[in-house]
């Protein structure tokens, strides 16, 4: 078993507000972030794929499909993009960094079909990052 | 759904690698220019890793509001701008990385409850890394 890990990169907006608390109680959940015109990250995205070398290719996974379903699925969707009003899965749930990497994973999962996904990393910020490895 | 949540944080402090239970020959050939009698110092970096259930209605495993919160009152206020030397658990034991990863681990196991500690891994410099479980085996 080889794992493989692919970065990528996107710039995005976002806020955090549960329409379900009251307006205090979300300035004290979520501080700053509650700001509804939204604040922005460049986050970095890390796909780790595994699976065994395939003895003709040398390869785990085709390395241009990956970072090809990785454009479609998430960085077209995503990248500069205020991520609760233009990305579907964030109309309804929060867009913190654990929902940002859970749907990533939901995105990826289906579409991949050599290797098996292993984790989905997303860095909000260098000092910050989120692993899904798609547990329930 | 059940996400891992690695915060980084940095401190610096300064510390000497010696023990009294061995001879001073033994010390310099152990720990080497760490030995050196007065110290020195490193910008220490610390990755808190944390896991649990993704809540539904704060989309978070942890609010790092309580995470950032618990971290800077025992540990970088506890560790930073301080010689590691000094310090009450540090009297017996050395004050190496390995040491001072497993303390904070310990630390953070005690008194910080708003989700699971998965495992404390630190930086002393670039070159590098020490990473402490509670003796587990981990995911990297």
């Amino acid at each position: 078993m080889v794992y493989l890990t692919r970065k990528a990169e996107f710039a995005a907006s976002h806020y955090y507000h549960n329409p379900e608390f009251t307006p205090e109680q979300n300035r004290a959940l979520f501080g700053k972030c509650n700001n509804p015109n939204g604040h922005g990250h460049n986050y970095t995205l890390e796909v780790t794929v595994k699976g065994s070398v395939d003895p003709k290719s040398g390869f785990v996974v085709d390395l241009k499909q990956l970072k090809e379903v990785m454009n479609r699925e998430v960085l077209d969707a995503m990248d500069h993009r205020f991520l609760n009003k233009e990305v579907p899965e964030f109309l309804h749930q929060i867009p913190t960094t654990e929902n940002i990497a859970i749907a990533i994973w939901q995105r990826l999962a289906p579409k991949l079909k050599a290797a098996q996904l292993h984790r989905v990393r997303v860095y909000e910020t260098p000092d910050l990052f989120v692993d899904f490895y798609g547990e329930a | 759904m059940k996400a891992h949540l690695t915060r980084r944080y940095l401190f610096s402090a300064s510390h000497r690698l010696h023990t009294d239970a061995m001879p001073e020959d033994w010390n310099r050939a152990t720990y080497g220019k760490c030995n050196n009698p007065y110290g020195h110092g490193h910008n220490y970096q610390v990755e808190v890793t944390v896991s649990g259930a993704v809540d539904r209605g704060t989309g978070m495993v942890c609010n790092l509001i309580d995470l950032d919160g618990f971290v800077r009152a025992e540990i970088l206020e506890r560790f930073g701008h301080h010689n590691l030397n000094t310090l009450p658990e540090f009297q017996d034991v050395v004050p190496t990385t390995e040491n001072l990863c497993i303390r904070i681990y310990e630390i953070l196991q005690r008194g910080f409850h708003h989700a699971h500690l998965e495992k404390v891994r630190m930086e002393e410099t670039m070159m590098n890394s020490f990473a402490y479980a509670g003796g587990k085996e981990f995911r990297d």
